[in-house]
Formats: C-alpha cells, sequence, structure tokens
C-alpha cells in the first residue's frame, strides 16, 4: 500500500478549458440552490459553456466518513458513470472537491476500478480554485460593499483554494476582508460529526462564532456551505443570525455593479 | 440510538478543566507555530523530510533494530526484547531483582505509561518515583497523564496545591515556585535513596547506538547521576537511521513539542560509564519494547509509528481542546491516539474503536506534525475497520447510509426526494422521528428545504 504523503494536495495537472462540467453538491441541490445559480453565473461570466449531468447525486462522502465504505463506493462509482468523459468538473465546495481527488482514491485503493475513479478526481476542480488556477483569473470586477469575514474551510487546507478566495474577495472593490482569531481552526460541522458528537461540535462552532463576531463582519463566507450551514444555524438557534454566503455568491453579486 | 463516548465526556467536563486543557493546548500550539515559522523559510519542506526518513525507518525496522541493538552493545549496553507489556515489565523487575535493588526514580516515558510501569513495580515489592513534576503530580494523585508532552495540562495550580498538603508535602500553597521547590526537595531524596534509574528514549541512533533523551526539568539527569543502573524502555520504532539525522528531529521536535528551539537538557548517551567516559550508571539497559507495534507496522495505519511523541495535534485539535486526554481512555489521547491506541490494543481494538470517529477530519493534525503523518487519512481507514468489525461504540450516533446509498445511485429517486423534502417546510420539524435530525435540531436551524429548485432553473433557461 502506498503510504499517504499528506492528508490533502491538490491534484497537479488538471483539464482547464472553458467547457466544463458543474456538480452541484447535495446541499445546493437541497437548500442552497442559488448558490449553484451563482456558480453558473459566475462561469458563464468567464466564458464557459456550463454542462449539468441531471443523474447527478452526491460525492459520497458522508458514508466516507462515517466508515461504510461499501455504501460510499456504490455512490462514487454512481458518479463516476454520471460524469463519464474528460471535461474538468467544477464544484462549489472544498469539501466535495477533495472527496473526489482524495477521499475516493483512499477508499478505493484495493479495489479494481481504482484507476477510473483516480481519473474522475484529477478532474475535480474546486470553484475559486478553477477560476483562478485554472482560468487564470487573479482579479474580480464590480463592487461589493461589506466586511467579510472568510472561513477558511478545512477541506481547502493544503490545496490552492483558500489563498485563491482570499484574493479574488480582496480584490473586489468595497470589500474588506476582516480577520479573526483562530482562523485555522475547524468550525465544527464535519459531517456526521455533527450529529454523532454534538456536544464538542457545538463547542467548535460556538468558539467560532465568538472569534467571528469579535471582528464585526456583515457577512460571514466560505467556499462551503457545510460550514455554512452550521455557523448560520447555530447562531439562528441562539437568537443572533449572522448572514452567510458562499464566495460565489459574492462573485456574482458583485458583478451586478460592475 | 446510543450516544458517542467521547462526546458525553465533554459534554460533562468541567468547566476549568476545559478551559485549562484549552489554554494549555492553545498557547502550545501558537508558540510552535511562531518559533518554526520564525526560524525555517519553508518548515512543511523539513516536515516532510521528517516524514520520509521516519518513514523509511518505520518499513526497514528488520535491519534498523538489530544494527541499533549490536551498537548499542558494543557500547556495553545489554539489550532485551519485550513482545509484550507483561515482558516488559519483568524484564524491569528481573533486572531489578538480580541486583537486589528495591528503589526506582523514573523519568517520563510513555512506554512505561503504556505498560503500566509504576503499578506493576509497586505490587512486586519495588517502590517507583515518578521524577517529572507533572508525573508526579499524576502520581501521588492517582490520576492519569492527559496530555503525551504535558499530563497534567488538566490541572490548575490550586488543584496541585491541594494534593500537596494532602500528600504530606507542605501547607497548602499554590505559588508555583513553591510547589516546584516542595516537589524538588521531596525528589532529591528520591534520587539519592534509589538503586535504579529508569527513561525511555526519544531516539536511538541505529549506526552509533546512542540514546538521545530531551527534558526540560533536568529529572532524567539526575536519575542517571546517583543511581548505578541505567534502564531505558524505548519502542522499538524510536530508531533513526543515522546519527546526523539527529539535527533535524532535535530541532523540529523541540519546535512542535514545547515552542522551544531546543529543550533545556539534551542529553546523548552512550553506553554506561566506561574509562573513556567516566561518569552515569556502571550498569545499563535498554529494553525494545513492541507491544502492538508490529502489529501496526502490518496494518494499514503503518504511517503512526513515525510519530516522535510532540503534542503537537493534541494541541492543535479542536476535539481535544473541548473533550480533553482523559476523553480518549487510553495512553494516548488527541488524533495521534485515536489512531495509535486502538492499533496498539490488538484484539481489544473494538473497545476502542469510537476514538476514530472523535475527529471533523479537519487536517489541523496533520498540518502541524513534524512527521507529516497523514492522521485523518489513518482515521478514515481505522472507521472503515470499525465498521467492518460491526462496532457498536463506533456506529453510535452514525446515521446509517444503507438508504442514503440506494437514493444516491438512482437518479429518479434522488429527484424525487428532492421533491418530497418540500415537506419539511410545513410539517413542525420537532416532529419528524429521524434522530440525526433531531440531534442537528437542538442547537442549530435548518435552512428552508429548495430540493430542486437549482434543476428547474436550469432546465427552464434551457427552454428559453
Amino acid at each position: 500500500m502506498a503510504h499517504a504523503q499528506s492528508a490533502l494536495i491538490t491534484p497537479s495537472s488538471r483539464p482547464a478549458g472553458k467547457r466544463v462540467q458543474m456538480m452541484a453538491t447535495c446541499l445546493c441541490d437541497a437548500f442552497y440552490d442559488d448558490v449553484a445559480r451563482a456558480t453558473v453565473e459566475v462561469l458563464e461570466h468567464l466564458g464557459c459553456t456550463v454542462e449539468f449531468p441531471e443523474g447527478q447525486t452526491c460525492c459520497g462522502q458522508p458514508a466516507f466518513n462515517g466508515g461504510d465504505w461499501e455504501a460510499s463506493r456504490r455512490v462514487v462509482r454512481h458518479t463516476a458513470k454520471v460524469f463519464a468523459g474528460d471535461l474538468p468538473i467544477i464544484v462549489p465546495s472544498g469539501s466535495c472537491a477533495a472527496m473526489m481527488f482524495h477521499g475516493a482514491p483512499l477508499e478505493f485503493e484495493k479495489q479494481p476500478d481504482l484507476p477510473e475513479i483516480e481519473a474522475l478526481g484529477k478532474r475535480a476542480w474546486e470553484l475559486v480554485d478553477f477560476i483562478v488556477h485554472g482560468l487564470g483569473v487573479k482579479t474580480w470586477p464590480g463592487r461589493y460593499q461589506a466586511k467579510v469575514a472568510f472561513h477558511r474551510s478545512c477541506h481547502s487546507r493544503g490545496t490552492c483554494t483558500g489563498p485563491a478566495a482570499l484574493a479574488l474577495l480582496s480584490s473586489i472593490a468595497g470589500i474588506e476582508v476582516v480577520p479573526f482569531g483562530e482562523g485555522e481552526q475547524c468550525c465544527g460541522f464535519g459531517g456526521t460529526f455533527s450529529v454523532s458528537f454534538p456536544n464538542v461540535s457545538k463547542g467548535m462552532g460556538t468558539l467560532k462564532l465568538e472569534h467571528i463576531r469579535a471582528a464585526q463582519p456583515d457577512v460571514l463566507a466560505s467556499i462551503d456551505m457545510s460550514c455554512m450551514m452550521h455557523l448560520g444555524g447555530l447562531a439562528e438557534k441562539d437568537g443572533k443570525p449572522i448572514k452567510t454566503l458562499h464566495v460565489a455568491q459574492i462573485l456574482r453579486d458583485a458583478l451586478k455593479n460592475a | 440510538m446510543a450516544l458517542q463516548q467521547i462526546d458525553q465526556f465533554a459534554a460533562k467536563l468541567r468547566p476549568d478543566t476545559r478551559a485549562a486543557v484549552y489554554d494549555g493546548s492553545k498557547k502550545g500550539h501558537e508558540k510552535r507555530t511562531a518559533v518554526l515559522f520564525d526560524h525555517y523559510p519553508d518548515p512543511d519542506h523539513l516536515r516532510r523530510l521528517a516524514g520520509n526518513i521516519k518513514q523509511h525507518v518505520v518499513e526497514n525496522l528488520d535491519t534498523l533494530l538489530p544494527a541499533a541493538a549490536a551498537a548499542l552493545e558494543r557500547n556495553g549496553v545489554k539489550v532485551h526484547w519485550a513482545s509484550t507489556a507483561e515482558e516488559a515489565n519483568a524484564a524491569v523487575l528481573a533486572i531489578m531483582q538480580a541486583r537486589g535493588a528495591k528503589k526506582m526514580v523514573k523519568a517520563k516515558t510513555m512506554v512505561s505509561e503504556e505498560t503500566h510501569l509504576a503499578d506493576y513495580l509497586g505490587k512486586n515489592g519495588v517502590e517507583c518515583v515518578e521524577t517529572d513534576l507533572g508525573e508526579f503530580i499524576i502520581q501521588i494523585d492517582g490520576d492519569h497523564p492527559s496530555h503525551i508532552v504535558k499530563p497534567i495540562i488538566h490541572k490548575n495550580r490550586r488543584e496541585i496545591a491541594t494534593s500537596f498538603e494532602k500528600h504530606g508535602l507542605g501547607a497548602y500553597n499554590d505559588d508555583p515556585q513553591t510547589i516546584t521547590r516542595r516537589a524538588r526537595a521531596h525528589l532529591r531524596r528520591k534520587y539519592l535513596e534509589a538503586d535504579v534509574g529508569l527513561t525511555g528514549a526519544n531516539f536511538v541512533t541505529a549506526d552509533t547506538g546512542r540514546l538521545v533523551l530531551v527534558t526540560n526539568e533536568g529529572n532524567s539527569r539526575f536519575c542517571l547521576a546517583a543511581t548505578k543502573c541505567h534502564i531505558a524502555m524505548v519502542g522499538i520504532e524510536k530508531l533513526l537511521p543515522r546519527e546526523t539525522d539527529l539535527g533535524l528531529y532535535l530541532n523540529l521536535l523541540a519546535r512542535s513539542g514545547t515552542g522551544q528551539q531546543l529543550t533545556v537538557y539534551t542529553e546523548f548517551i552512550s553506553g554506561p560509564r566506561s574509562p573513556a567516559q567516566p561518569d552515569g550508571p556502571e550498569e545499563m539497559h535498554v529494553i525494545f519494547v513492541d507491544n502492538g507495534r508490529t502489529e501496526a507496522l502490518a496494518s494499514e495505519c503503518r504511517e503512526i509509528l513515525r510519530c516522535i511523541r510532540c503534542g503537537a495535534c493534541l494541541n492543535v485539535c479542536p476535539v481535544y481542546r473541548q473533550a480533553s486526554g482523559h476523553a480518549y481512555r487510553s495512553v494516548y489521547p488527541g488524533p495521534v491516539g485515536a489512531v495509535l491506541s486502538p492499533l496498539l490494543a490488538g484484539e481489544r481494538f473494538p473497545e476502542l474503536a469510537d476514538l476514530p470517529k472523535a475527529s471533523s477530519l479537519c487536517g489541523a493534525c496533520n498540518e502541524v506534525c513534524p512527521v507529516n503523518i497523514p492522521i485523518p487519512d489513518l482515521l478514515l481507514r481505522l472507521r472503515a475497520r470499525g465498521k467492518e468489525a460491526g462496532a457498536k461504540n463506533a456506529a453510535a450516533g452514525t446515521p446509517p447510509m444503507g438508504a442514503w446509498s440506494l437514493l444516491a445511485t438512482q437518479p429518479f429517486a434522488w429527484r424525487t426526494s428532492l421533491t418530497a423534502g418540500h415537506t419539511l417546510n410545513y410539517v413542525p420539524k420537532s416532529l419528524i422521528p429521524v434522530p440525526p435530525m433531531q440531534t442537528w435540531l437542538r442547537d442549530r436551524t435548518l435552512p428552508a428545504w429548495r430540493g430542486g429548485a437549482f434543476r428547474k432553473w436550469m432546465k427552464d433557461r434551457a427552454k428559453k
């Protein structure tokens, strides 16, 4: 068995180009349709043709993280079938992208179809990573008037996504990116962790919210809606709601003031 | 649905204990980061290098261990091999008995925690005194370490002052200097009385048979200064191929563990007293301890054997900070413990199969690890193993995935459930009998269900 070098490394030599497939993610499919729309609109603004394979469901991460690798592999195989071809696959989630390029190959280590799964992973791009490193876009036009706290979601650790998102956001007129304490710490979502370790998860999220609130942002932004669902949900339940957005939504809305 | 033990432990943790653990860990992490990045332009490069060398060690123990043993013997050290904790403890006792020794002073060593050496010796009529201040406090309290480097991170000085008073070490006084002075006075006598000093080893070089110890209190030096016999208990993975590798590891270990450039004391021990080396014990033993390590080596998680016990992954871990080390019910807590402890448990793996679940898989542990262990990947592999083993404690609170995987492989059913989910917007959520959803809703709200809305939008624009 090959030993892993690091938990997460963005794959090198991924396909770029302006014809792309989009994976909406199950969270956007169920809750955050506007994030998926913003993703399409942002990509189209950049001249991309976006295909949306109708048969798509989920990246397989819930079962992968839960330890049920058999169930997860079934879903990953389905995804590989639905996203056949060689186009870049753009995902508005660092977490789902990491599942595709890192998680899935891990659970397929001993499977005969590992090469297909690895090939699928090498086509997966987190949206902002694709915009900056796939399409070479370094700054963003338009205006967005807000103090933005950017939550560096954990599945972008070790990948190019965090710096890419910060660079894009900082380049938008009107945006002030406000740093906050312990930015390297997890928000406590962690997929099924959020319900199997509810007390620890809440403790982590509460701490994160304290740090974020201290920076007094207008908007909390991330490239993962899972973290936003958790933090936003905690804040709302606590009676002190915060505005959460996906970076794609900010990019799209900035264009309206271009 | 049963609950995860570590989460339950965290929920019941005393607020002042949580605060002590949180503050201690956070400070440790901040010092580590400041020192590493202040001194090196690219610490990650060093971490990867150190990881590769240690991986080489782990994969070549079959040749490096005999080489190390031969080098140690050339230096006049008696080498012993122990497969199990029992064998390791028995080897220590046999050395004591052969010398007619009744008293031991002991430096901090995690492997002796694994074997519960102090208890074992006590039951066999040998007094074994912990000389590391933290471990000493643990010993008089009958407590357990909750951190690899800072064993009493969970205690505050008021608790320590109370137990000193209880154990006849002076009237209540929670001034740290006073506490330290009292412990020192007590321990100095113990050093002088002892026949044998026991230590671990941070590194053993295979080429020269040199044993390297790092401490901050100097207690291991005292253990060896006054005693006639030195016993070192060493996990078989503690080897480095060459003496020249020490520079890399000593620089990383101190910075990662305590945020120091170098620990206050770094001892290089190349055998017992000899004409060329007139100081130190006249007799020296190294006991190489397996205790489950070869099984870990044969497993899908062998990378964990790279670990140099710096504790950086504990310090950065948000779950450790919330739950404390005792939540992990084992000698090694935190992220490294969540991998290592179930592996070392052997047949008792199912008892600790829930430990790998105690992580949001945030990856901070991998990011700080001086030997770049891919801890999240190993946690995931052990989750899969726990699932295959049908471990109930590991499954607690995890929603079953069978129905989900069925839906997620059938696009029509998936799309139908996206539509059906709209019921969520009309039925009071508290009435929905899905345990994970109720757990979610205890502390958080759920956004409005918008299932299928994006797909409809995509279709509608295609028509235009």
